[in-house]
């Protein structure tokens, strides 16, 4: 079963730091409890977006890799 | 313990110099910590306005630098030549491009976004005729007290 989310946030062929600063302003304007979906392309991505959820408090709900794509699902706190 | 603040110390001018205080400070403000930079010296050019996407980066005694045709090692000498700054530092922007880094005035528009303390040292302006006027805004301008203050307070302190 896929994952739900309220929006999705596109930051594939970025490279750092600019996934994670897309996903902090993002982030910002949504409400406690909800998800955001963001696609990355840079392997850089998934520790980052590890450290960033594990210093900010928000949930990794989870991350997956299709092909070259990494898609992250983060609860807001 | 734990630190929510991060105080960063720039105090280079040429382009792959200010690459990493902006890249930290701004990672580190979207992790949430209290983000401030101090500019000195030839940290400075990066606040000029219309300046960040710039800065050049020079050749001479840069023996880290990839070479343009790889596996032949251009001499550092060739470096002197005039017109190698212009070279390098097109060669450079080719590859940050091919590689979609962010360019330096788009983390500068992020920094003062999120809030970043961008602290321009007084003393370095007063050194070389820089006035508040020809910098980005959104800069503040202060001592090292200033800065030293901010770091003192827990502070993850980095120097570039």
């Amino acid at each position: 079963m896929s994952q739900s989310f309220d929006q999705e946030l596109d930051c594939k062929g970025l490279s750092c730091p600019m996934p994670i600063l897309k996903t902090k302003k993002a982030i910002d304007k949504m409400e406690s409890g909800q998800v955001l979906k963001m696609f990355a392309t840079d392997p850089g991505a998934i520790p980052d977006m590890e450290a960033w959820t594990a210093k900010t408090g928000h949930e990794m709900l989870s991350h997956e890799k299709d092909g070259d794509v990494f898609t992250f699902c983060v609860k807001k706190k | 313990m734990t630190a929510n603040r991060v105080a960063i110390i720039a105090g280079h001018g040429s382009m792959d110099e200010a690459y990493p205080p902006l890249i930290l400070g701004t990672a580190a403000v979207a992790m949430d910590m209290e983000t401030a930079i101090f500019f000195t010296f030839y940290g400075l050019e990066i606040l000029k306005k219309g300046m960040a996407d710039k800065l050049q980066v020079s050749p001479i005694a840069n023996p880290a630098m990839p070479q343009p045709v790889p596996g032949i090692s251009v001499p550092n000498i060739v470096g002197m030549l005039p017109g190698m700054t212009a070279v390098a530092t097109g060669m450079m922007n080719g590859w940050m491009k091919k590689a979609n880094t962010a360019k330096l005035s788009e983390l500068l528009d992020m920094a003062v976004e999120f809030d970043v303390r961008l602290i321009a040292c007084q003393m370095s302006m007063d050194v070389m005729g820089i006035k508040l006027e020809d910098l980005i805004d959104g800069v503040e301008v202060a001592g090292a007290a200033a800065f030293l203050e901010f770091a003192s307070k827990d502070a993850i302190v980095l120097n570039f």
